[in-house]
């Protein structure tokens, strides 16, 4: 397991902006990545990728990839090791359905229909080159098609209910002006620089993963699964994570087969995909078309907000973007409704990316609203104020704490919302490049999961803490240690932190933005209960300065006990524990929202995001020059992190609204940009003039921290700003993302 | 990946010793390793050619030529001063292309002789007559890529920046081969598909790039030269369009004028219409927008549709604009692009 190293800066606990923990082993290639673990005798296994979308493999020339100097072995469905787990059931509710040769059917480009086995790299990548598969192809199915949409059935994990709030259709009939407007999101692959990856060991019927994860328990009972063993028996490593984005969360069919070949094989096996076969098997944010049909009355007060997602799912599973459920939170209409619908294409399952369903909801809202309050004649600010919501839309229910109004203010302050013109078109730079600003609301849920912890009070007054928490690079490991040293009373330095460790009590899952108040919650019930032990100790130790006060009139700073009333009663942590056979103590933790806490408040973190872009008026390309995003996301443990991790999501905004899309072949259904030259990303030079402000709230009912997560919001909002500018610059709307420069050319 | 035998030829006559059918020349890497992994190009052999001496020098002569050596990395010719003085389209197209890292990497030569990014070519399953001679073109089947100068059997479009000012400024080509040493025009150096899709350039099997020159008449240019790449990202993305516009200008006239565009053919592509129209005009918006509709003379029926197409016409008016204004002092912060000064003061109308 990870040792992680002690941090840099000193005397710096929650709200203190540290730096990363494991930032200079990270830039100093220090760090080694589950990938880089190489037992002796490592096997490397490569996937044979599909062609086509649809069809079955007819032939593969098993004989002559395995001929090949190097291949140990080549599984196919004809000889492929029989696995306990049957894939087409799920291991835990937030699993799909995987692929791992169990026939010859093809049901997205990109599965794995053979797997090689060699004892080099290259070796693999001949062989898999030798099978020369043949198809039997169908025609596939990849662009949404209303005429294949049916309702979603509901089912939890995306399978999002529909929701009706009020009468719509009298809400729609009250309107004096009404706006029905359809738009389109395209699909996108997570792109991780770290790509998927496992090293696979079996001792036995006890099996030893290296294997990047954001959910390191829930991928144990998951792989124990799969292989009929014991949840104990698996033992898996996650030291670090070259990013995950809601991918590495899912056990996929390549990491499954890789490990099924270690066992069949009786050697260590290493997968590590190749970029271009991200797409496919692990996950991907499927496209959406979604229409909004929004009315308001005579005082613009939203009478209702309508809005109709449909959305891509594979053929075999449903995972269908929650998109609607972006709207039901956010403005006080008098009657909402969500509603959605699928389409199955022959694409790999759709998972959780990145602000799953609020990412693409939020890009048409944001833009709906915006030309709502163009049809209005009023500034889109000023509507969106006009419609705020005091309580949640549709229950009625109190936020747990609200404090949108002052990011309005904040940013738009900050941004010069004020000096915006009404009417499009209306601003050029000195180069004569149109100008526009637009802004989006920004909403993302506060949701916690499951965690536990244990903290170790050693008798030098140090400590340790652990939890197998996942580190995708958002620096959760960092926030969490500055979370734990608080709850000892110690300075961070004073701290050791353990985790990515399978061995190490759950730390739950890194995603839905809910891993630091979920984890960090466990360690800080673990770092009180050894406090509450310690002071039991002091308190009853007649040598002790403590003697005889009550225990809840003790607390710990500075690696001190002391007397809430009276300071000059203090004891260091090592004195009394010296006293106390020079034993170390331990305490456990864990954290979880209670469901009635969850009934009573809505929860979640609000922001808005303004945006300026410049338009070339001639060869319409476009750029985002400024991003004022300001957050309210409760407390903030690390203001660099978690500025670091709203300014990932505002970039990562700026991508869904002019680069990320996935290109299938309209022919074979293959992803034709499979590369990172393809695939666009911004790079440094579209990422201008970015800027996150926080606001502070004090939320005692979030959780007992008072955190309310900042790793997904950014994208919200960000995306119907720019497209809002957009319109605001050239006075075009463009119903689609990623708007492209063919889209502002026509005439 | 094909297992090779790796070469490092100690001199030129060594490295034209070793090439045999199947041998592949490696400079930089940067397209050839990539290539090679995903299982486009199979050498038996890689010969690296980065340890022959005298390959690596960038020479400028006072009569205003210049010679520069295949090896020169990208970003070491883009970086020289008294090279982007003097040929300042070329530095701008050089640093508008690929990534930092790649730059670093890349060499002229290599530049020269890039493979295309056509997805199906990079695709060893599909059909692709350049990869695989009489297999059908998939790209055709999709409405194809080129806008101009394509065939039936290929329509892929020529990826570098480079080669639009090198074509525009007649750059030449030299080549050592088994026949010895000879001299390509570079308007000659790259070939249509047409039949033959599979030879990318007039180059002969075993011939390798030593060296490129400028010639004289080039630097002319180098008061009234811009290098346009038109693309959704501003940086490490391939063109849209593209286009390489130089003027002379004397006494408010134009007295030679320069114009080719990338990212529409199956090699960088040169309009002479465009320029014998502009020869004895005043510059000015009116007769760019002539001159540039010149750009797609010819272009495929199929092509007229394409939004492409305007993009192109207007990349070269706007290319022809930016020269007539005059090459910026030192290159621009964001190389071939309009967005020169994104922190610009912004006006209301």
């Amino acid at each position: 397991m990870p040792e992680i190293a002690q941090p840099f800066r000193f005397g710096s606990n929650a709200g203190q902006p540290v730096t990363r923990r494991d930032g200079i082993a990270k830039v100093t290639g220090a760090a080694a990545f589950a990938a880089d673990t190489a037992p002796a005798g490592l096997l490397h296994a490569l996937c044979a990728p599909a062609a086509i979308a649809r069809g079955r493999v007819t032939h593969l020339d098993i004989a002559r990839a395995e001929s090949h100097p190097g291949v140990v072995r080549v599984l196919t469905p004809a000889n492929r090791p029989f696995l306990e787990g049957d894939p087409a059931e799920k291991p835990t509710m937030f699993s799909f359905r995987i692929e791992v040769l169990q026939d010859d059917s093809v049901r997205y480009a990109g599965q794995p229909i053979a797997m090689v086995l060699a004892e080099t790299p290259e070796a693999a990548a001949e062989g898999v080159r030798l099978l020369n598969p043949q198809y039997a192809a169908e025609t596939p199915r990849v662009t949404l098609d209303e005429e294949a949409a049916y309702p979603v059935e509901p089912g939890g994990f995306g399978r999002p209910a529909a929701t009706l709030h009020g009468d719509i259709e009298a809400a729609h009939g009250a309107a004096t002006r009404a706006l029905d407007v359809t738009y389109t999101t395209a699909p996108q692959y997570h792109n991780a620089m770290e790509t998927h990856a496992v090293v696979a060991e079996w001792t036995g019927d006890r099996l030893h993963l290296a294997l990047p994860s954001q959910a390191l328990a829930m991928s144990c009972a998951a792989y124990a699964w799969f292989f009929g063993i014991p949840v104990e028996n698996v033992t898996l490593s996650s030291p670090y994570l070259g990013g995950g984005f809601g991918s590495k969360a899912i056990p996929t069919g390549p990491q499954v087969l890789a490990i099924l070949a270690a066992r069949v094989l009786g050697r260590p096996v290493k997968l590590m995909l190749p970029r271009a076969q991200m797409f496919g098997p692990t996950g991907h944010r499927g496209a959406t078309r979604q229409r909004l049909r929004l009315g308001i009355d005579d005082d613009f007060a939203l009478t209702a907000l309508d809005h109709d997602s449909l959305s891509e799912t594979s053929s075999f599973d449903d995972f269908h973007e929650p998109a609607a459920n972006a709207s039901q939170g956010l403005y006080a209409a008098q009657a909402l409704r969500s509603t959605h619908r699928g389409v199955r294409l022959d694409v790999g399952t759709p998972g959780p990316m990145r602000a799953p369903g609020e990412a693409s909801g939020s890009a048409a809202l944001e833009c709906a609203m915006d030309e709502m309050a163009e049809q209005a004649g009023l500034d889109p600010l000023a509507f969106r104020l006009l419609n705020y919501a005091e309580t949640e839309p549709g229950t009625g229910r109190p936020y747990s704490s609200k404090a949108l109004r002052d990011c309005y203010r904040l940013g738009a302050e900050r941004f010069g919302w004020a000096h915006r013109p009404l009417t499009p078109r209306q601003m050029r730079d000195a180069e004569g490049m149109l100008v526009g600003w637009g802004m989006g609301t920004a909403l993302f849920p506060a949701p916690m999961f499951q965690a536990q912890a244990r903290a170790t009070l050693n008798p030098d007054g140090t400590a340790l803490v652990e939890t197998a928490a996942a580190d995708m690079g958002q620096g959760a490991w960092t926030a969490l240690a500055q979370i734990a040293a608080d709850a000892l009373g110690l300075p961070l330095e004073k701290v050791t932190f353990h985790s990515g460790h399978s061995s190490l009590p759950d730390g739950g899952v890194a995603g839905g933005s809910g891993h630091t108040a979920t984890a960090g919650g466990a360690l800080h019930a673990a770092g009180t209960d050894v406090i509450r032990q310690l002071a039991e100790i002091a308190t009853a130790d007649p040598a002790s300065p403590l003697h005889g006060a009550g225990n809840a009139r003790v607390a710990a700073r500075d690696g001190q006990l002391f007397l809430v009333d009276d300071e000059t009663r203090a004891e260091a942590f090592e004195a009394i524990l010296a006293r106390h056979g020079g034993q170390s103590l331990t305490g456990g933790g864990s954290a979880a929202r209670p469901p009635e806490d969850a009934q009573r408040h809505a929860m979640s973190s609000h922001g808005a995001v303004f945006a300026e872009v410049k338009v070339d008026p001639e060869l319409c390309q476009v750029r985002v020059t400024r991003l004022v995003g300001a957050f309210a996301a409760g407390r903030i443990i690390n203001p660099r992190l978690a500025d670091s991790q709203l300014y990932g999501g505002m970039i990562w905004g700026i991508g869904m609204a002019l680069h990320e899309e996935a290109h299938h072949d309209p022919r074979t259904g293959r992803v034709l940009n499979a590369d990172l030259a393809g695939y666009h990303v911004p790079v440094n030079a579209d990422v201008t003039g970015l800027e996150v402000l926080t606001v502070h709230e004090e939320d005692p009912h979030v959780n007992i921290l008072g955190i309310k997560g900042v790793g997904e919001i950014g994208v919200t909002g960000t995306v119907g700003a720019i497209g809002n500018a957009i319109w605001h610059a050239t006075g075009k709307r463009i119903r689609r993302f990623p708007i492209r420069i063919e889209d502002l050319l026509a005439e | 990946m094909k297992p090779f035998d790796f070469k490092q030829p100690a001199t030129l006559e060594q490295a034209l010793t070793l090439w045999h059918p199947g041998a592949a020349w490696l400079g930089g890497g940067t397209n050839l390793v990539d290539l090679m992994k995903i299982g486009v190009a199979r050498p038996d052999t890689v010969i690296d050619i980065t340890r022959i001496p005298g390959l690596s020098e960038i020479d400028l002569a006072d009569d205003g030529s210049a010679r520069i050596g295949a090896l020169v990395k990208n970003s070491d010719l883009a970086d020289h001063p008294g090279f982007a003085a003097r040929f300042p389209m070329v530095a701008e197209a050089l640093l508008s292309g690929a990534s930092g890292q790649l730059r670093n990497a890349a060499t002229l030569g290599g530049n020269l002789m890039q493979a295309p990014r056509c997805p199906w070519f990079q695709l060893p399953e599909s059909a692709c007559n350049r990869r695989n001679p009489g297999s059908g073109c998939d790209a055709r089947q999709v409405g194809g890529l080129a806008l101009i100068g394509a065939s039936e059997g290929c329509s892929a479009i020529h990826p570098s920046d480079l080669c639009v000012p090198l074509l525009a400024l007649d750059a030449v080509v030299e080549v050592a081969g088994p026949d010895g040493h000879r001299e390509v025009p570079f308007a000659t150096l790259h070939r249509l598909p047409g039949e033959h899709p599979e030879t990318a350039t007039t180059l002969a099997p075993g011939e390798l790039i030593v060296a490129l020159r400028l010639p004289a008449g080039a630097a002319r240019f180098a008061g009234h030269a811009a290098y346009l790449k038109v693309r959704e990202r501003t940086s490490f993305a391939f063109a849209l369009t593209s286009a390489a516009a130089a003027l002379e200008l004397r006494d408010g006239r134009i007295t030679a004028a320069r114009l080719a565009l990338g990212g529409i053919a199956p090699k960088p592509w040169r309009v002479p219409e465009a320029e014998a129209l502009l020869i004895g005009q005043p510059p000015g918006a009116e007769v760019f927008a002539r001159a540039a509709a010149h750009a797609l003379e010819g272009a495929d029926p199929a092509a007229r549709k394409n939004w492409r197409r305007l993009l192109a016409i207007r990349t070269a008016q706007k290319a022809l604009h930016m020269a007539a204004l005059g090459t910026p002092e030192t290159l621009p912060a964001l190389p071939g692009s309009v967005f020169r000064s994104p922190a610009q003061e912004v006006s209301h109308a």
